[in-house]
């Protein structure tokens, strides 16, 4: 193991490094902790200039359900989710079909066509806006969230496809061929065979698309524009509008905003940890 | 593994080797055709769009190459490429600044899985979020930058409206969840270094720097090269936190490429959709050499099987 293990260092080193790293967290996460912190106080503290100062009291409550109660984040909040949903269930059923056909099967484009599916997925967002934002305008889906999810589905297919071909890949390659054997229609392979063990992989998928798709900010402001189908991160800036200056307010706000992608991130800890470092280990 | 995909010997009737023909083609039919229709031909069609003039509504104009012409003599894009270029570079720091954290967290303490949850948190959170959470942090009347530096006497400073500040002060919000994904892409490397050698080089009498250079580092490779890969892309696609922390200002100076481009393309003066393409068209071109790179090492990898 490197770097050393602390147990084999000296009593001090154990105690310094276990003093350290609560000292290193709050230092690395300070930025979100004043936010934090801000999100719990009254407005009065703000217009008195009590910026960091203890609290005059807690406020916690009342700001959250202004947020909930008294302004559009709900709505955004249930745009984000009407877009995000369908995008990872769109994305992860077309990508298992394509990663299947990659591979699985041998053919003489199969190499070239996952390297499209690969390129395309780093390509910069900017080059498709006018073309993509044209085509939504064009089948009368601008600023609806079909519109989105679509867009999103077709884009997330390169990432999903590169990771699922590679899962695939790894697996053992006997049981689809006993299965042929057997004389086996290659649909059910497809269903009955390969589709139970990427288990893992759809689920580290399905968590990494809902945090990269709750997060998207550009295409939201490209392709949608206002309440009834913007998604939370367009939406908290015309919160911020609305708002501008009670710091309380956008404080609450922007941590409800965050909020759904973390909790995902903590209850699906393994599977996205697994699904972010594919690759990262031979 | 090494036979994966050579056709299966037993069953030679012909209905089967047909079908076995067939049934990629239609596993693939609704992905690939999604993903040509709105990923690959928009790539197509913005490099024939940045041949015209055009403002979304009429009929465009042919122009040849005149949007390019103005590319070279527009100040704002040659600013925009110039930022582009210290994203590049600064952007870079998260792969050492990732190693360094995954160092200090892999150790087996107690209580360590939740510190390297709560280390990870950055990368989570939407970049919206970080960009407002950093727009704050660095406000001149209460921002915690300004706090802090007024306790040893400096400051204060407006970061966000000091047109040669800006562009690193936004930098540095981005490298916040960079790091932090870095560090994950690091610490599943460091998990998965061979034991044996890193014993052996310590018999050895390797230690500290001579012996993560020389026997981690190596070691480490498939996990520098993805956080390459990833940073790069992240320099290059820089948006969110642009609009939200400036929105290209003060005076144009924090814009991108994406961002101006998106600027020109849907200006509230009208729409500039051809100088935007060709915008779009310089940025894809230096994302190009990357994707050429990416892909020939991936090509390499896949080659022995």
């Amino acid at each position: 193991m490197f770097p050393t293990p602390i147990e084999k260092s000296s009593r001090g080193w154990q105690l310094g490094y276990q003093g350290l790293l609560p000292v290193a967290l709050i230092a690395w996460l300070l930025p979100l902790i004043a936010v934090a912190v801000f999100s719990m106080k009254p407005d009065v503290d703000f217009t008195a200039g009590n910026y960091w100062g203890v609290p005059s009291r807690f406020a916690g409550f009342e700001n959250y359900a202004k947020v909930f109660f008294e302004s559009d984040m709900p709505r955004y909040l249930m745009n984000s989710i009407l877009i995000t949903v369908p995008t990872v269930i769109g994305a992860v059923a077309l990508s298992c079909m394509t990663g299947f056909a990659l591979g699985i099967y041998r053919f003489r484009s199969n190499l070239w066509i996952f390297f499209m599916f690969v390129a395309g997925n780093f390509v910069p967002f900017q080059i498709l806006m006018v073309p993509v934002r044209d085509l939504t305008l064009g089948l009368g889906l601008y600023n609806t969230k079909l519109g989105l999810v679509l867009f999103h589905v077709a884009f997330q297919t390169g990432f999903c496809t590169l990771f699922m071909r590679n899962f695939i890949r790894a697996l053992p390659f006997e049981l689809i061929e006993a299965a042929r054997v057997e004389g086996v229609a290659e649909w059910r392979i497809f269903w009955f065979v390969v589709l139970p063990l990427m288990k893992p992989a759809i689920a580290a998928l399905a968590v990494l698309i809902f945090t990269f798709i709750w997060n998207d900010y550009f295409w939201a402001v490209v392709l949608t524009q206002g309440v009834e189908s913007q998604p939370v991160t367009a939406g908290i800036t015309s919160f911020n509008a609305q708002y501008r200056a009670a710091y309380h307010l956008m404080s609450a706000g922007s941590i409800v905003a965050a909020l759904p992608p973390v909790a995902m991130f903590f209850l699906m800890q393994k599977h996205f940890i697994a699904g972010l470092t594919l690759g990262a280990v031979k | 593994m090494t036979n994966a995909a050579l056709p299966t010997a037993p069953d030679t009737r012909p209905r089967r080797r047909n079908a076995q023909a067939i049934a990629p083609w239609l596993f693939l039919a609704p992905g690939l055709l999604f993903f040509l229709f709105y990923v690959i031909f928009p790539v197509f069609q913005s490099f024939n769009l940045s041949l015209y003039k055009w403002d979304g509504l009429g009929t465009p104009e042919f122009v040849g190459l005149k949007n390019y012409r103005d590319l070279g003599s527009d100040r704002a894009f040659e600013v925009s490429l110039w930022n582009n270029v210290k994203w590049l570079v600064l952007y870079l720091l998260a792969i050492p600044g990732g190693l360094f954290i995954a160092l200090f967290l892999n150790q087996t303490v107690r209580g360590i899985r939740l510190y390297k949850s709560l280390f990870f948190f950055p990368f989570v959170i939407s970049q919206v979020v970080v960009g407002l959470v950093f727009s704050w942090f660095y406000d001149p009347t209460f921002g915690l930058l300004n706090v802090m530096l007024g306790w040893v006497g400096l400051g204060p400073i407006n970061v966000l409206g000091d047109p040669a500040l800006v562009t690193y002060g936004i930098i540095v919000a981005g490298l916040w969840p960079q790091t932090a994904y870095c560090m994950i892409l690091y610490l599943t490397g460091l998990n998965a270094v061979d034991p044996e050698q890193v014993e052996a080089a310590r018999l050895d009498g390797a230690k500290g720097w001579r012996m993560l250079w020389y026997v981690i580092l190596p070691q480490l490779r498939p996990a520098t090269f993805i956080a390459f890969v990833v940073t790069i892309i992240g320099a290059l696609r820089s948006f969110d936190l642009i609009s939200i922390m400036t929105n290209g200002g003060p005076f144009g100076s924090s814009r991108v490429l994406s961002f101006y481009m998106f600027e020109k393309a849907l200006s509230e003066y009208g729409f500039r959709m051809g100088y935007g393409a060709a915008i779009a068209v310089v940025l894809f071109l230096i994302m190009l050499v990357f994707i050429a790179y990416f892909l020939w090492s991936m090509y390499r990898q896949e080659r022995p099987r």
